[in-house]
């Protein structure tokens, strides 16, 4: 009955061994960064409502309000819009708005400009490019 | 007998021993573990201040733009009583963004006049109770995907329930006011974030 007993707590304690072991096991190693590729070609129909869904909360295209207004933002110097008040991040990040620049923007805004008030990812990257293309349209008029 | 229930406690009492080990091991290979003990994270909590203080300036818009809608005579009375309660959730969002970014030791940012919020929200152009509703839905909708999109930039864990569930709230307003306005319900989905 003992030698029974003794398996059972033996079995018992490497179970338990093996779990804390497997918790406690490195990460395997990450497989190399995939390159970026080119953002989709945008649809500025599409991105008009995308823009209002998603940005709106924030933005307007002629008046400075969470976030700085858009019209004309594209092909402008970011941290350039009159009236608006700016992060430090933003004032010191000297990009001229394009497409590469803004896909990169609203993909992870915290990652291009640590400090930016900005924290809203737009993660689907045809969205990305549709809200684009909207502002592209937008700083055309 | 005495054997028996002597070997039965041993039996527990190792088992329990290696399994609280085990566990311990395991929280402790956690890099989150010691976020949930203490609260916070290493890592920026400045961005995060500037992160929830956008939020709030979110925040205050809603607030004041409810107010405007309120004191605009445009709503009827049933509405009127929705959108004041609507007003009141958000004064609560403001209260729990304020309290958060107090903890990180940030200084939450004021609110503004609310004719300067009336003048950014275009205010003047609203005609009937239907102009209104639509400028809030606005409002409601991209609140929502602004919590949701927000989440990811968070540092700290501890702050992703306070935007999940402003979000939530943000989108239950966004359906009421959908429903009020007669817009048909959504066939696609996600329809947010």
């Amino acid at each position: 009955m003992r030698i029974q007993s003794f398996r059972y707590v033996m079995l018992l304690q490497l179970a338990a061994l093996i779990i804390a072991t497997a918790s406690a096991a490195p990460v395997p190693p990450q497989p190399p960064p995939v390159l970026q590729k080119a953002p989709p070609p945008g649809n500025s129909v599409r991105g008009a409502d995308i823009y209002e869904a998603k940005c709106g909360a924030c933005h307007s295209l002629d008046a400075n309000r969470i976030g700085p207004k858009h019209r004309n933002v594209f092909g402008h110097k970011s941290g350039s819009v009159p009236g608006f008040h700016y992060s430090a991040a933003l004032k010191k990040l000297n990009v001229v708005w394009n497409a590469q620049t803004l896909d990169r923007w609203l993909r992870n805004p915290t990652a291009m400009a640590p400090g930016t008030a900005m924290g809203f990812r737009l993660s689907n990257g045809q969205e990305r490019a549709d809200v684009i293309a909207y502002l592209k349209q937008q700083a055309q008029k | 007998m005495i054997d028996q229930i002597k070997s039965r406690r041993r039996m527990l009492t190792g088992a329990a021993t290696a399994l609280s080990a085990a566990g311990v091991f395991a929280l402790f290979d956690r890099p989150s573990f010691g976020a949930a003990v203490s609260g916070k994270k290493a890592g920026n909590a400045s961005q995060d201040v500037q992160l929830l203080n956008a939020a709030l300036s979110l925040e205050n818009e809603g607030i004041a733009a409810y107010q405007i809608g309120a004191e605009s005579k445009l709503l009827k009375p049933d509405v009127l009583k929705v959108a004041i309660t609507f007003q009141g959730h958000h004064k609560q969002h403001r209260d729990d963004l304020i309290a958060a970014i107090k903890r990180l030791g940030g200084t939450p940012v004021t609110t503004k006049p609310v004719p300067e919020y009336a003048k950014e929200l275009n205010a003047a152009s609203l005609k009937d109770q239907t102009g209104v509703l639509r400028l809030a839905l606005k409002l409601e909708r991209g609140a929502t995907n602004a919590y949701l999109g927000l989440i990811p930039s968070l540092d700290q864990s501890g702050l992703y329930v306070l935007a999940a569930r402003t979000a939530a709230d943000e989108s239950f307003h966004a359906a009421v006011l959908g429903q009020v306005l007669g817009d048909a319900i959504p066939e696609k989905a996600p329809m947010f974030g």
